[in-house]
């Protein structure tokens, strides 16, 4: 029981980093329709100026956790936007009338870049940290496995879930929300009724980045090291999560983001941990199969 | 388009605002990552600043982009002068680097500390400041939307003869690659690319197959290869087979392969066949990696025996009572003699997927390939079962992918799970959407391009990668549908017109 609980603690934290980075493919796929390749490389990002940032701060001399951790997160949330917001300019507007694969071309090839990028400049070497947030709670001291449950796990979700009500608000609620909401339906048909798409299409680029760069923020407190391929696996990951909650909608994101991280932590936890990798792409390919829509995406009709 | 040759007014407020705006961004996308650098030291990271590069590149930013408004604007003078004395500035400063750091002035003129990203500059200044000429000289501007869409037509143009050509040009490349080992400044290192080159070009005719021709994108190709080195590797190091018997076995498990990973996925569509297929790419790797007892896992296959020339072992000292390959001939011993066999080895193998995609375009299967790539639902209609047909589309391809894979292993003779990651995936897939999908010729000049060029600067190291990235980005930009893309049917109606120019119209709506 006691290592069930901690192993559904340890699930839900990492699902809420996958959820995250999750929301930047599917929107993006929502608006545009293609897969945005170096989405991956933009939390890898994040999670890059989040250490120097946190690095930086100890150099000024901010020591108060919560305040430094505040800074951090604003400054990586802007700074990795902009990286975010040049992508889509330099890559893939020039692209938005080409065939699908030219796109998905250019995403590998920025992705390619990136990555490189960022090794040249921090080195190959991973980078780490040391522990920002410690302490936490422990239950069921008494069982023959106590859980334990901290305050940086407890930080994650709260974070997550506030982030996630905040942009639940921003899609349904603001301008951006419903012009976004419109050009996800019909791109032509929004830019007749007055909405600037490609503004629209920018500043969702921005918001996933900014998410992911959270993710990036999470990823490096959660494991405390980071290098410059990180991006990719969890990229790929995300991206499974994306796809498991369904393409193009965002809750089904942080719903498939959840999974992703619960069946991780249980399967390295009950079967082993070598093949965990392994068990979220065979869960794509299931829901592939079974439900090629994903868990809660609207099933795409096709007209001929 | 020389209409456009006219002088508008010229916004300067505007630009200046507008390389403002660029240098800032420029700024925030550089202060992070290159202002700062996480340094390790004993005592944990630490941070070291360098503010002046980010200033640099700023600086150079609202340079390029005020240039560039100024040529928009047909006012080349200026930006003539400036790129020209920034350019040969540069290029004579750094090629005299060593007397330009002694006397301290290098580190004054100097953007950069790296000497690679200095040489870029300079390159981009020369190409402005040539822009800049070109355009006073003209007097039309090669940046306006005419002119791009002019550009445009003429590389489909240009596409189209080149398809045209191939059967002259193919023919020449042939020969060309078949005398190439006994041109004399061959040495070692340029056969050794060459036989990289080649074998690219192999992967991505064998890739073609299943992107190009059947139109379906696959990510995770390298599973394939990686299937066909370890068939070979493992039939040869346990059942002591030699390379001639394992080739075929190694591309009939890739085909299994394949056909095991189609079978549940095909019926998936676009970008979900692209994401299952990286997906199963990155499952063969775990699984090669973890399972130690079969594949040692990350330690690698070592020892994979090398190919033999009908039995002939390529060396020095064959064992007693045996001949090797220079013996049995009466030759000269020369290390070169087995690096040149696996280059004709490669070669062959290479064309052998090129006659199969151009004979198999002909036959039913081949034609209802193409046909499923233009129209699913039109093909059902007409009884073609999809399934099945994408079936041997991916079978055959693994199985071309097979024979790669085993070439690899018998060429290195170690192989290990680390040869086979995703990147390799997505250079062969570059290799044939550059090319222009489809376009056999197209892949061999996209595999020149992106793997010769790259090898041969191998000094550049570090920055390679880089390059490759951007080059995939720039390519795409300015040819959104590969350089040589140009399709003509595979068949015709009798009578039907051969016209160059029509494809190229209506492609471009």
């Amino acid at each position: 029981m006691g290592y069930f609980l901690q192993q559904l603690i340890n699930g839900l934290t990492l699902g809420m980093i996958y959820g995250l980075i999750a929301i930047g493919y599917t929107m993006v796929y929502g608006i545009i329709g293609m897969i945005n390749f170096a989405h991956g490389e933009i939390f890898m990002i994040g999670a890059f100026l989040s250490i120097i940032t946190f690095l930086a701060l100890g150099l000024v001399g901010v020591g108060w956790v919560p305040l430094a951790l505040l800074i951090v997160l604003v400054a990586t949330m802007l700074l990795t936007s902009v990286y975010g917001w040049a992508l889509e300019r330099v890559a893939y507007r020039p692209l938005r009338n080409s065939p699908r694969l030219a796109a998905l071309i250019t995403a590998i090839g920025m992705s390619i870049f990136l990555q490189n990028y960022v090794q040249l400049l921090q080195g190959a070497r991973n980078k780490p940290l040391q522990p920002v947030v410690t302490g936490g709670m422990r239950f069921l001291e008494g069982g023959e496995f106590a859980v334990s449950f901290s305050f940086l796990q407890m930080l994650i979700i709260l974070l997550t879930l506030g982030l996630m009500a905040g942009f639940t608000l921003l899609i349904n609620r603001t301008a951006f929300g419903r012009a976004q909401r419109a050009c996800q339906q019909d791109l032509g048909m929004s830019a007749l009724v007055g909405i600037d798409v490609d503004r629209t299409i920018s500043l969702t680029f921005v918001t996933g980045a900014s998410l992911a760069a959270v993710a990036g923020l999470m990823f490096l407190l959660n494991y405390g090291v980071i290098d410059f391929y990180i991006g990719f696996l969890a990229g790929v990951k995300a991206f499974t999560a994306a796809v498991l909650g369904g393409i193009g909608s965002v809750p089904g994101a942080m719903l498939g983001g959840l999974l992703i991280g619960l069946i991780e932590a249980f399967w390295s936890a009950y079967f082993s941990v070598e093949y965990k990798d392994v068990a979220a792409f065979a869960i794509l390919v299931l829901v592939l199969i079974f439900r090629p829509t994903g868990l809660l995406g609207k099933p795409d009709v096709e007209k001929v | 388009m020389h209409t456009s040759g006219v002088r508008g007014p010229f916004d300067l407020p505007g630009a200046l605002k507008d390389a403002g705006l660029v240098a800032g961004i420029v700024v925030l996308l550089t202060l992070g990552l290159v202002g700062f650098r996480v340094q390790d030291i004993s005592s944990g990271p630490a941070l070291v600043t360098r503010f002046d590069d980010v200033a640099a590149a700023a600086v150079l930013a609202f340079a390029g982009r005020l240039g560039i408004a100024l040529l928009r604007a047909q006012r080349p003078l200026p930006v003539l002068v400036a790129a020209l004395a920034c350019a040969i500035g540069l290029t004579l400063v750094l090629s005299h680097s060593a007397l330009a750091e002694s006397s301290g002035l290098a580190q004054q003129i100097l953007p950069f500390a790296s000497p690679v990203v200095n040489w870029t500059i300079a390159l981009a200044a020369w190409v402005l400041g040539a822009r800049a000429a070109w355009l006073l000289w003209h007097a039309a501007s090669p940046l306006d939307a005419q002119a791009r869409e002019a550009r445009e037509a003429r590389m489909d143009r240009l596409g189209a003869r080149v398809q045209d050509w191939a059967r002259y040009v193919g023919p020449l490349l042939l020969g060309i690659a078949v005398v190439l080992p006994f041109l004399p400044w061959i040495d070692r290192r340029l056969l050794d690319i060459a036989i990289l080159v080649v074998t690219y070009i192999m992967l991505g005719w064998g890739l073609n197959i299943v992107v190009g021709l059947a139109g379906l994108l696959d990510l995770g190709y390298v599973a394939f290869y990686a299937v066909g080195a370890y068939s070979y590797a493992l039939l040869a190091l346990h059942f002591d087979l030699g390379f001639w018997i394992c080739l075929p076995f190694a591309g009939i498990m890739a085909a299994f392969a394949g056909i095991l990973l189609g079978f549940p996925v095909l019926r998936l569509r676009g970008d979900y066949l692209a994401i299952v297929t990286l997906g199963f790419g990155e499952i063969v790797r775990i699984i090669l990696l973890n399972w130690y007892t079969f594949t040692k896992g990350p330690d690698g296959l070592s020892g994979v025996p090398r190919p033999t020339f009908f039995g002939l072992p390529f060396s020095a000292n064959p064992p007693e009572g045996e001949a090797s390959f220079h013996s049995f001939f009466g030759l000269e011993y020369s290390p070169l003699d087995r690096i040149v066999f696996l280059y004709y080895l490669i070669l062959g193998l290479a064309l052998l997927t090129n006659l199969f995609t151009l004979r198999i375009r002909k036959l039913p299967v081949g034609r209802a390939w193409e046909a499923l790539r233009e129209d699913e639902i039109a093909c059902r209609s007409l009884g073609v079962h999809p399934r099945n047909t994408k079936l041997t589309a991916f079978a055959i391809g693994a199985m071309f992918g097979g024979f790669g894979g085993s070439f690899f292993a018998t060429r290195q003779g170690f192989i290990s799970p680390e040869s086979f990651t995703f990147i390799e995936s997505a250079i062969i897939l570059a290799i044939v959407v550059l090319g222009g999908m489809g376009s056999q010729i197209g892949i061999v000049f996209a595999a020149i391009l992106l793997i010769g060029l790259p090898e041969v600067f191998r000094e550049l190291n570090q920055y390679r990668m880089l390059a490759f990235g951007l080059a995939m980005v720039a390519i795409m930009v300015w040819r959104p549908r590969g350089l040589l893309a140009h399709r003509e049917p595979t068949v015709r109606l009798s009578g039907a017109p051969r016209s160059a120019a029509a494809p190229a119209q209506e492609t471009r709506a």
